[in-house]
């Protein structure tokens, strides 16, 4: 049983800062790190990884840092996002060759490659390989010494849905097993799928911590806003207002309709189409206008 | 000091890349040529030495050195794979180590071999001047690997600014200019050459204890920093 431990972490690359005073704690099971595009999980990975110094703070492995001290990959396996990897080897050899790295042998290896089921094509060239084959190639060769920290940078990316449940089952039984698991995606609904534990990254910040029920209502819970056009949108503000579940309202002249913002998402929208019915009002649009995924982030990063 | 399964795999990136031709390529012209002069002049001591010194040392051996000392770590670090060598229980002085084994390995057998058979074709080993300029190259490959493995180790332009120095300036500028062959490999390494061979074939402006001297600088100095990069050596995000 390992844990990493990130301790107010910064890091800068020139003017741009691509993390910001992160404290975290990664222990066994599946953590999911989730965060839109850019916003700073690779360069967490990495600085978890020991390939990339944190500008400030500290990033230790049960006590011990991981920046330049090799001896920390006997207990961590990495799986890289970019798709380089020797190409003009076969898959076997590939594995064989960290099996090697790692001190151990060709059984590993083999061992590794049942594991994630790539035994059939095993005597292939990578450079012949599907990008789902790759990244079990990938896992074959962080898992080769079973190690008890597997850091993965978007494992799920350009999969397909069946390659996808097999990688879920794979790392869920890894974190069944006690090891610590850290993933990062910018796509909720995997995190959700096989985290338990959710640390969410918005523009280099920390943005929030915790099991995936309160990430999930933290983001359903927050402000939404709709676009709403009906046969007398003033009659509609006045009755809707009265309401408790809807912050604010403002007559949206340019759009011709209703820019409304409604805190709590399940009353409202039991809400709206009931005030509608009472008053004889007839809804023509009701569109949710900040549904993208950044603004669910970036709504998380102010709260 | 040295681990085979990077050795391994840094030997089959070498020769399994379509930039291996050219060490393929260049020792094949090289032995060509030699036959054709051979054919048509005869034996003759001081062409040959010629043409080793003018081809084989002054542009085949840089080369050489270019591609395998470049290629022996430069990609993997480009397209980012050699994080599989980074996230190892393996000291990254090893690494370097191993790859300049490696490169030093690949440039000898490329050079000095291909080299050697030249001058046994041109005159039959004459005064020494095919051994002589054998020894050149071996020498020679060491240091090019060795500062040609650092330039790809702190650059992504490794191979272009690889092939100015060894086009321009050793080549050219380390042929016209006299303060300029000081500081050339292939002073250094005719220096040696010179004592092999008989009266006068080969001319070197360097005296051999500087030769030495700068040829074990560049060797330490250039591995050491590559380590030094390498060690130091992080991998940013695609972001």
């Amino acid at each position: 049983m390992s844990t990493l431990h990130i301790d107010h972490v910064s890091r800068w690359f020139g003017n741009v800062v691509a993390v910001n005073d992160i404290t975290m704690s990664i222990g066994p099971g599946v953590t999911g790190l989730l965060g839109p595009n850019g916003a700073g999980k690779s360069t967490l990975i990495n600085m978890m990884g020991g390939f990339l110094d944190p500008s400030t703070g500290t990033v230790t492995l049960d006590g011990t840092p991981v920046w330049r001290n090799e001896s920390v990959y006997r207990s961590i396996g990495v799986v890289p996002e970019r798709e380089a990897m020797y190409d003009f080897l076969t898959g076997r050899e590939f594995v064989v060759a960290n099996a090697e790295l790692q001190g151990l042998g060709a059984k590993e290896a083999q061992r590794a490659l049942a594991t994630v089921e790539m035994e059939y094509a095993q005597d292939r060239k990578i450079a012949t390989y599907s990008k789902g084959m790759r990244q079990r190639v990938k896992m074959a060769s962080a898992l080769v010494h079973e190690p008890a920290v597997l850091l993965l940078d978007e494992p799920f990316n350009g999969m397909d849905p069946r390659q996808r449940m097999q990688l879920m089952e794979l790392l869920r039984r890894m974190g069944a097993e006690g090891r610590t698991v850290l993933f990062s995606s910018h796509i909720l609904e995997e995190v959700e799928q096989l985290a338990s534990h959710i640390e969410v990254i918005v523009a280099g910040r920390h943005a929030a911590s915790g099991d995936f029920r309160r990430i999930r209502r933290l983001m359903t819970d927050r402000p939404h806003r709709y676009l709403v056009r009906s046969s007398d949108d003033r009659a509609l503000a006045a009755a809707l207002i009265a309401d408790p579940s809807t912050a604010g309202i403002e007559v949206d002249a340019a759009e011709g309709g209703l820019r409304i913002q409604a805190v709590d998402f399940g009353r409202f929208t039991e809400l709206l189409p009931r005030v509608a019915r009472e008053h004889g009002i007839r809804l023509l649009t009701v569109s949710p206008s900040d549904e993208s995924l950044e603004s669910v982030f970036s709504y998380l990063v102010a709260a | 000091m040295y681990d085979p399964t990077v050795a391994r795999l840094t030997y089959r990136a070498l020769l399994g890349r379509r930039r291996a031709g050219i060490l393929f390529l260049l020792p094949g012209l090289l032995l060509v040529i030699a036959t054709v002069v051979r054919a048509l002049h005869g034996v003759d001591d001081q062409v040959a030495a010629d043409l080793l010194g003018g081809f084989a040392l002054a542009t085949m051996v840089p080369l050489i050195g270019v591609i395998a000392g470049t290629g022996a770590i430069g990609p993997e670090i480009d397209d980012g794979s050699i994080v599989y060598l980074l996230s190892k229980p393996v000291k990254r002085w090893t690494i370097i180590t191993t790859k300049l084994i490696v490169a030093i390995a690949v440039t000898m057998a490329f050079s000095a071999v291909p080299t050697l058979i030249a001058g046994f074709i041109l005159n039959g080993n004459g005064q020494q001047v095919a051994v002589a300029y054998m020894v050149a190259a071996l020498v020679a490959s060491i240091a090019y690997s060795a500062l040609f493995l650092l330039l790809g180790t702190v650059s992504r332009h490794a191979v272009v600014i690889g092939l100015v120095y060894a086009l321009v300036w050793e080549a050219l500028f380390g042929s016209l200019i006299e303060g300029a062959r000081t500081l050339s490999v292939q002073q250094w390494a005719l220096s040696l050459a010179e004592k092999v061979t008989g009266d006068g074939m080969i001319r070197s402006d360097v005296a051999l204890p500087t030769a030495v001297t700068l040829l074990v600088a560049v060797t330490v100095g250039a591995t050491w920093f590559a380590g030094y990069k390498l060690r130091r050596l992080t991998l940013a995000g695609e972001e």
